[in-house]
C-alpha cells in the first residue's frame, strides 16, 4: 500500500511486519522516531508477542539483543553515531557469536565536535566488526532492505546493519509502498536458529578460544560474509519477484554505459548524483554513477564490473580515515576497475554539510580535466582553516579549535582570557 | 507466596554438615541429593580451594532444583567463565552463554524478554559474575536490570578484586588489602579507606523484591537463599563472599574458614532483604576479632610488619559498624546466643 510516510515511520512499519519478538531501545537522534513508533505498536498490540525493552544505554541495547537472539527470539534494535560507538564492544560480540540481529543505523557524524547531522563515520567505525552493512538510497529501499535483512541475517546467522542517512532519510516524508503482512509472512519464514539456549538441550555459547582455533573461528565468519555476496543478490531477486520492485542487491549502476567518468557513492547522495548525471548526459558528457548497497561484505567483482571501461572513478564518501584518506575509495581501488591513481577520493557531506548538484557537477568537470587529486574535501572553507592555523602558529594556548572556528564564522572577537576573578 | 522455612536448630559448632541428616528430606542440602543436577561439572580449571567454583556449583544446582532444571545461565567474563570453558571443553551442564565482561545483566534481560515473548514462564534466568563484573564494569547494566525489575536472579561471587587478570583492585576490594594495583608500599599501604561500593545495599535501594548475602562457609544457607530467590519473580540479587586463595594469599584449605571468619567477625554481614528492608540476619555465633581474619591472609601481611595497630583498629571499627547496623550480635527472641536460626 502506498502511503506518505516519514522514513522512520516507514522503517518502523516494515520492522513490525517482520514480527520481531524483542525490540530494544535507547534514544539517540536521529533514530528516535523509529523506536518510538515500534514501542507504540507493541503497546497497542499491532505487533503481537513482542517485548519492547527500554534500556539504560546502547551497550545494554545490543547486549539485550544478544541475549534475546541467543535465546531464539527475532531481535531488532536501532541506533546512530555515539550510540553505535558506545555499543561497539557488543556489536563485535554479536557478530562473533553469529547472532542474526537486525539493527537500523541512522547514520550520523561522530564527536568531538558533537554533531547530530548525517555522515557515514559511524558505520565506517564498525566496518570490520563482522556485521553485514547495507546502505539504503531512499526510504523505499530502507523499507525493503529491512525485510530482506531479517531473511539474510537468519539464513546466514550473521547480524545485519541497515544504514540509512540520518535526517535526510529518517526524517523525510516520502511516498513509500509498504508491503502487506501476508506478503512479508510469505517472504520471511519463522526464525530457526542454528544455536539456541534451550534448557532441554543445553549447550555453552561464548566459550573461550585460544590460538589453536581462534583463526579458524574468524575465518569461518569471513566465509559467511562471502556467502552473503551470493545471498544478497539472490534474496534481492526473490524480493523483486515477490514484491514487484528491485531493491537491495550488491550495487546499483546508473547510466554507466560508455562513461569515461564513474562516480561511486552510498546512501541518499546517490539521488543528487543521478540528477547531475542526467543533466550531463543531456549535454552528451559520458558520466555514470554506481551506488553501493552492500558495503560489507564488499562486492569487489560487482564493483569492478559496474565500473568497467571508465577512465577514472570518483568516490564521493561521507567519511574518511584520519591520517589515511577515503575508506570507501580504498576499497573501490582494491576492486581494480581503474588504476589506483585514477580512483579519486572526495570527502563530502561531513556532519550534515549539503552536497549540492553544482558541487557534484564541478567535481566531475575537474576530474575530467585531470585537475582532481587523489584526496580532496568538497567545499572546504580554506579561509577558516587558514585562520585557525595562523592562530595556532602565533600562540601556544590558542584554545579549543571548534569554539575558535564558530567565533570566526560568527565574526565574533576573540574570547578574552578569563582571570577567574571578579 | 514465599515458603517460610521451618526453623531448625543446629547445635554443632563450626560445621552444618551433620545437621543435614536431621532435616526433613525436602530440606536437605541440594548437593546431598544423588539425583541433583551437575550444573558445573568436574574437570574445570579453577584453583584448588576456589571459593567461586564452590559457590557457583551450589547456587546453580539449587536454582536448577527450584526451576525443575529449566535454567538459562548468563556469565560475565572473569575467572568463572575462563576456568569453565577452555576450548574445546565446557564444564557447564546447563544452557549457558558468555558474552562480555560488563553486559551479563543485559544479556540476561534479553534472554528473559525472549522467554516472555515466547510465553515460556517456566524457563528461569540466572546471571552471574565476579565482583569486578558486578560492582564496576557491569554496574550500569545491573542497575538497569534492577530498575526495570526484569525477571533475572543475578549472583555476584565476590572475591574482592580482579583475580582473573592477576589480583588488581576492584570497587569491592576492602581497605588496607594489598592488590597488584594497591601495593603494600608507601605511607598508607594497601587499598585506601573510605572507598568501595556496598552493592547489596545499592541493590536494596532499587527496592527489588529480594536481596541476600551469603558465604561459602554456610552452603546450606546459600542454597536456601538461592531457592528463596527463585520463588520470587522480577529482579533479585545474591551477593556471595567467595575467598580466593590466590588473591587473598591464603591456604587453599582455609577457604571455608576465612569465609566463616568474615561472617563471625562482622566484616561481611550475612542477611536477607525484601523490597528494600532487611528481613533476617545470620547472627554471629562466636565472635572473632578481625585480627584473626587478617592474619590468615598475605594480602594483609604488611599490617603485621611494624606497628599498624591503628589500621587494624580501623578495620575492627568497620566490623563493629556492621554488627551495629545489622544487629549481628543481638539475640533473637527466646533464644540462647549459642543457637542460630537457619
Amino acid at each position: 500500500m502506498r502511503r506518505q510516510l516519514e522514513g522512520s515511520r516507514a522503517v518502523a512499519e516494515a520492522v513490525a511486519r517482520c514480527r520481531p519478538e524483542v525490540v530494544c531501545a535507547y534514544p539517540i537522534s536521529p533514530q528516535t522516531h523509529i523506536i518510538e513508533a515500534i514501542g507504540a505498536m507493541v503497546r497497542t498490540g499491532a505487533i503481537e508477542r513482542c517485548e519492547f525493552v527500554n534500556v539504560e544505554s546502547e551497550f545494554a541495547a545490543m547486549s539485550v539483543s544478544i541475549g534475546a537472539s541467543a535465546a531464539g527470539a527475532r531481535a531488532y534494535t536501532a541506533t546512530a553515531s555515539q550510540g553505535l560507538l558506545y555499543m561497539s564492544e557488543a556489536v563485535y560480540n554479536a557478530a562473533g557469536l553469529g547472532l542474526p540481529i537486525v539493527m537500523t543505523l541512522a547514520n550520523r557524524a561522530l564527536g568531538a565536535p558533537i554533531n547530530i547531522w548525517n555522515d557515514h563515520s559511524d558505520a565506517m567505525a564498525v566496518r570490520d566488526s563482522g556485521w553485514i552493512q547495507l546502505f539504503a538510497e531512499d526510504n523505499q529501499e530502507a523499507v525493503d532492505l529491512h525485510i530482506q535483512a531479517f531473511r539474510l541475517a537468519e539464513e546466514l546467522s550473521l547480524p545485519v546493519m541497515v544504514c540509512m542517512d540520518g535526517f535526510i532519510l529518517t526524517h523525510a516524508m516520502e511516498e513509500v509502498d509498504l508491503p502487506d503482512q501476508d506478503q512479508v509472512d510469505d517472504f520471511l519464514p519463522a526464525y530457526s536458529p542454528r544455536q539456541v539456549l534451550d534448557p532441554a538441550d543445553p549447550l555453552s555459547i561464548g566459550a573461550m578460544v585460544g590460538p589453536e582455533a581462534y583463526t579458524e573461528v574468524r575465518y569461518l565468519a569471513h566465509l559467511r560474509q562471502l556467502d552473503a555476496l551470493e545471498a544478497i543478490p539472490r534474496i534481492g531477486a526473490g524480493f523483486a519477484a515477490a514484491f514487484g520492485r528491485d531493491s537491495g542487491g550488491l550495487v546499483h549502476p546508473y547510466r554507466t554505459e560508455g562513461a569515461d567518468t564513474v562516480l561511486v557513492a552510498m546512501g541518499s547522495v546517490l539521488g543528487t548524483i543521478k540528477d547531475v548525471v542526467d543533466d550531463l548526459r543531456d549535454a552528451d558528457i559520458p558520466v555514470g554513477v554506481v551506488g553501493i548497497t552492500a558495503f560489507r561484505p564488499f562486492p569487489f567483482e560487482a564493483v569492478r564490473a559496474a565500473c568497467q571501461g571508465a577512465e577514472r572513478i570518483v568516490v564521493v564518501e561521507k567519511a574518511f580515515s584520519l591520517g589515511f584518506g577515503g575508506v570507501l575509495s580504498s576499497d573501490v581501488a582494491m576492486a581494480g576497475a581503474a588504476p589506483q591513481h585514477l580512483v579519486h577520493s572526495v570527502v563530502a557531506g561531513l556532519g550534515g554539510r549539503p552536497i549540492t548538484k553544482a558541487a557534484i557537477a564541478d567535481l566531475i568537470g575537474r576530474a575530467r580535466a585531470g585537475e582532481l587529486g587523489s584526496l580532496s574535501f568538497l567545499d572546504l572553507d580554506e579561509d577558516l582553516i587558514a585562520g585557525e592555523l595562523g592562530r595556532m602558529a602565533a600562540e601556544r594556548r590558542s584554545g579549543p579549535i571548534a569554539e575558535n572556528l564558530l567565533r570566526d564564522l560568527a565574526g565574533a572577537p576573540r574570547r578574552p582570557r578569563q582571570t577567574g576573578r571578579a | 507466596m514465599i515458603p517460610v522455612p521451618t526453623p531448625v536448630r543446629f547445635y554443632q559448632v563450626g560445621s552444618f554438615a551433620v545437621g543435614n541428616r536431621l532435616l526433613d528430606p525436602d530440606q536437605r542440602t541440594v548437593q546431598a541429593d544423588t539425583a541433583r543436577t551437575n550444573s558445573l561439572d568436574s574437570g574445570h580449571r579453577a584453583c584448588q580451594g576456589c571459593g567461586e567454583a564452590l559457590g557457583a556449583r551450589y547456587v546453580l544446582d539449587a536454582a536448577m532444583r527450584a526451576a525443575e532444571d529449566k535454567v538459562i545461565a548468563v556469565n560475565a567474563t572473569g575467572c568463572l567463565e575462563v576456568f569453565s570453558t577452555p576450548y574445546p571443553e565446557s564444564s557447564w551442564r546447563l544452557a549457558w552463554i558468555h558474552s562480555l565482561f560488563g553486559n551479563a545483566p543485559a544479556v540476561a534481560t534479553g534472554v528473559a524478554a525472549a522467554m516472555r515473548a515466547k510465553g515460556r514462564d517456566d524457563v528461569r534466568v540466572v546471571a552471574q559474575g565476579g565482583d569486578g563484573g558486578t560492582v564496576d564494569i557491569g554496574f550500569g547494566t545491573l542497575s538497569g536490570m534492577f530498575e526495570r525489575n526484569d525477571d533475572v536472579l543475578y549472583v555476584c561471587y565476590d572475591n574482592e578484586a580482579y583475580m582473573n587478570t592477576g589480583v588488581q583492585r576492584s570497587g569491592a576490594t576492602p581497605p588496607a588489602a594489598r592488590t597488584a594495583t594497591t601495593e603494600a608500599v608507601g605511607p598508607a599501604p594497601g587499598n585506601a579507606f573510605g572507598q568501595g561500593k556496598d552493592l547489596p545495599r545499592i541493590a536494596m535501594a532499587h527496592e527489588i523484591s529480594y536481596v541476600a548475602t551469603a558465604t561459602v562457609a554456610d552452603l546450606h544457607d546459600l542454597e536456601a537463599k538461592t531457592i528463596r530467590a527463585m520463588a520470587h519473580r522480577g529482579a533479585r540479587y545474591l551477593h556471595v563472599l567467595v575467598p580466593c586463595p590466590l588473591g587473598w594469599g591464603a591456604a587453599s584449605k582455609d577457604t571455608i574458614r576465612l569465609a566463616r571468619l568474615a561472617k563471625e567477625t562482622g566484616i561481611f554481614p550475612v542477611f536477607e532483604a525484601e523490597h528494600g528492608e532487611v528481613v533476617s540476619v545470620a547472627k554471629i555465633r562466636h565472635k572473632a576479632p578481625v585480627v584473626e581474619y587478617l592474619q590468615a591472609q598475605r594480602r594483609y601481611a604488611h599490617l603485621f610488619k611494624g606497628d599498624h595497630s591503628d589500621v587494624i583498629d580501623q578495620l575492627q571499627a568497620l566490623a563493629e559498624a556492621n554488627i551495629a547496623r545489622y544487629g549481628l550480635l543481638e539475640p533473637t527472641s527466646a533464644e540462647a546466643p549459642e543457637v542460630v536460626e537457619d
